[in-house]
């Protein structure tokens, strides 16, 4: 017998396995959570047990209460809303602008010709550095708040419409033109659909940053406003009012995710029914 | 083939064509992809264009559908003339039945759209997204698309090329049967000779820039691949792409 003519067979095994594995959604969720519980159990102890001062930082049960004060006195609603409506008008003004600009640029080579150099050039300059002369040509009212917030809140939403509507598939648009959409009609049924996920991306960056633009409005010349009682609390020293205010900011910021998730799925419901093909 | 005058306008385009194509010459860099092309396609005719990558075919049919210009040489079509690419091409974001009538205004195109969603077998689909529908159904859609126009010119650039074998060869019959119902011409591209021969009522073979074959297919449809007429035309036609087969396709 020729070594040849034998083959021998391997020990087997079984395969290693390589795949995902599945992972318990509940033990999941308790881990994603233990981490912020933790930060907020350390927060409590050191806060109460005299390890942190709390005129270094409040401890949580402070906080709440300056919470309460805040509901039973009626400041919160009153500065929400004043904040609120600041952040609302500067947004839709910056956003609508931003979103014509970006759809020009990005849709038409004379539009981008014109526009995009200027509002890339605007883009890069951080708009906090507009504070003086802003204040100086609107003053420090209404006027000056919204148009700082508008202008935060236009630099994101011009870039990632653009890139939005430049990245929609080439071949489709060239299949739609060949089927005799032009101009506006391409660019509201084909275009803006298609550049939609983008466009809300954009404007979820935008309502961030937004806040910071809303802060830095409502540190001048506000009397009402989130960004007031910040003011408030430093000239007071209130270090529990201090805290409250970051958290609402955080709960704003979380609200504002959340709005645009919903809206995201709303207002896209193809891309929930099945997995894109080309 | 007739190579009549370079100099036609429209004026004076005989009627019974509805591609004419004089002189077209196309290059990328060095490369003349397209040298000196002459040809005619009349109403109802199913061409098929044949040729390996890169030998210009896609570009000839980019020049019918207006995507490119020819460096020199004129390019006559119909005015109605409508594109079925590789992909489907579906716009994403709106339903099947607003994919097929895109480009058309108002209700009146809705019906029109929802027959030719049902000659595809798609019409219980119409309100579906683009994203739930299969590679085959999707490319259906966009065969419904360009029917729906009633086009005098059909270009196919390639269109089972991505789809699975046996929803090519479903595909393909759906092709055969809707153009013979519908009697638009039609330029098939594609560089598979059996797809060439079992849809086309003539084969061109396009190769380094010209037509190294252009035969008329004159068999009863539908075809039979191992067809020893079928067969004859295939060892030519792969002769002329110059694959030389290495054994006859009869011993199959």
């Amino acid at each position: 017998m020729t070594a040849a003519s034998v083959l021998l067979a391997p020990a087997l095994e079984a395969p290693e396995f390589l795949g995902a594995k599945t992972r318990n959604r509940w033990l999941s969720l308790l881990l994603r959570g233990s981490v912020p519980a933790l930060v907020l159990v350390a927060w409590w102890y050191t806060t109460t047990h005299g390890l942190v001062s709390t005129e270094v930082l409040a401890s949580p049960g402070q906080v709440v209460q300056a919470f309460w004060e805040l509901v039973n006195t009626g400041q919160l609603w009153e500065f929400g809303l004043a904040s609120f409506q600041r952040a609302g008008l500067g947004v839709a003004i910056g956003v609508s602008a931003a979103l014509v600009l970006g759809l020009v640029s990005g849709l038409s080579r004379l539009g981008e010709e014109l526009v995009d150099a200027t509002v890339q050039i605007i883009r890069v300059v951080p708009f906090l550095a507009l504070v003086p002369l802003f204040i100086s040509w609107f003053g420090v009212d209404e006027a000056f708040k919204v148009a700082l917030i508008a202008v935060s809140s236009a630099s994101p939403m011009y870039a990632y419409t653009y890139l939005g509507v430049r990245s929609v598939d080439r071949k489709v648009v060239e299949a739609a033109r060949g089927f005799g959409l032009r101009g506006w009609r391409l660019a509201v049924g084909v275009v803006v659909p298609s550049a939609l996920p983008n466009i809300l991306m954009a404007l979820r960056i935008c309502l961030g940053i937004s806040l910071v633009g809303l802060i830095a409005a409502e540190q001048v010349g506000a009397t009402a406003g989130i960004g007031y009682l910040v003011t408030l609390a430093q000239q007071y020293y209130r270090n529990d009012y201090m805290v409250l205010c970051i958290v609402i900011y955080a709960l704003i910021g979380i609200g504002v995710d959340l709005v645009i998730r919903l809206v995201e799925r709303t207002a896209m419901p193809w891309l929930r029914h099945g997995t894109a093909t080309a | 083939m007739s190579a009549t005058t370079v100099d036609i306008d429209r004026a004076t385009t005989p009627t019974d064509v509805v591609v004419r194509l004089c002189g077209v010459t196309k290059s990328f860099g060095d490369k003349r992809v397209l040298d000196g092309i002459d040809l005619d396609i009349a109403p109802g005719e199913f061409v098929a264009l044949l040729g390996p990558s890169g030998t210009g075919k896609t570009t000839l049919l980019r020049l019918l559908s207006g995507l490119q210009r020819p460096d020199a040489g004129t390019v006559l079509v119909p005015p109605v003339r409508t594109v079925v690419y590789q992909e489907p091409r579906l716009v994403q974001a709106r339903r099947v039945l607003a994919n097929v009538t895109i480009g058309q205004r108002g209700k009146p195109a809705r019906e029109p759209g929802l027959a030719a969603l049902t000659e595809v077998g798609l019409a219980d689909k119409a309100r579906e997204w683009p994203a739930t529908l299969s590679g085959g159904e999707a490319q259906r859609v966009a065969l419904a698309r360009a029917l729906v126009r009633q086009p005098q010119l059909l270009l196919l650039d390639e269109p089972f090329a991505a789809l699975d074998a046996l929803t090519r060869l479903q595909m393909q019959e759906l092709v055969a049967d809707l153009c013979a119902r519908h009697r638009p011409a039609v330029l098939l591209v594609t560089h598979d000779v059996d797809e060439a021969l079992l849809l086309a009522d003539r084969v061109i073979v396009l190769r380094a820039g010209g037509f190294a074959l252009d035969r008329r297919i004159d068999l009863p449809h539908p075809r039979d691949r191992d067809d020893p007429a079928v067969v004859a035309h295939r060892r030519d036609h792969l002769s002329a792409l110059g694959v030389t087969p290495r054994h006859s396709p009869q011993e199959h």
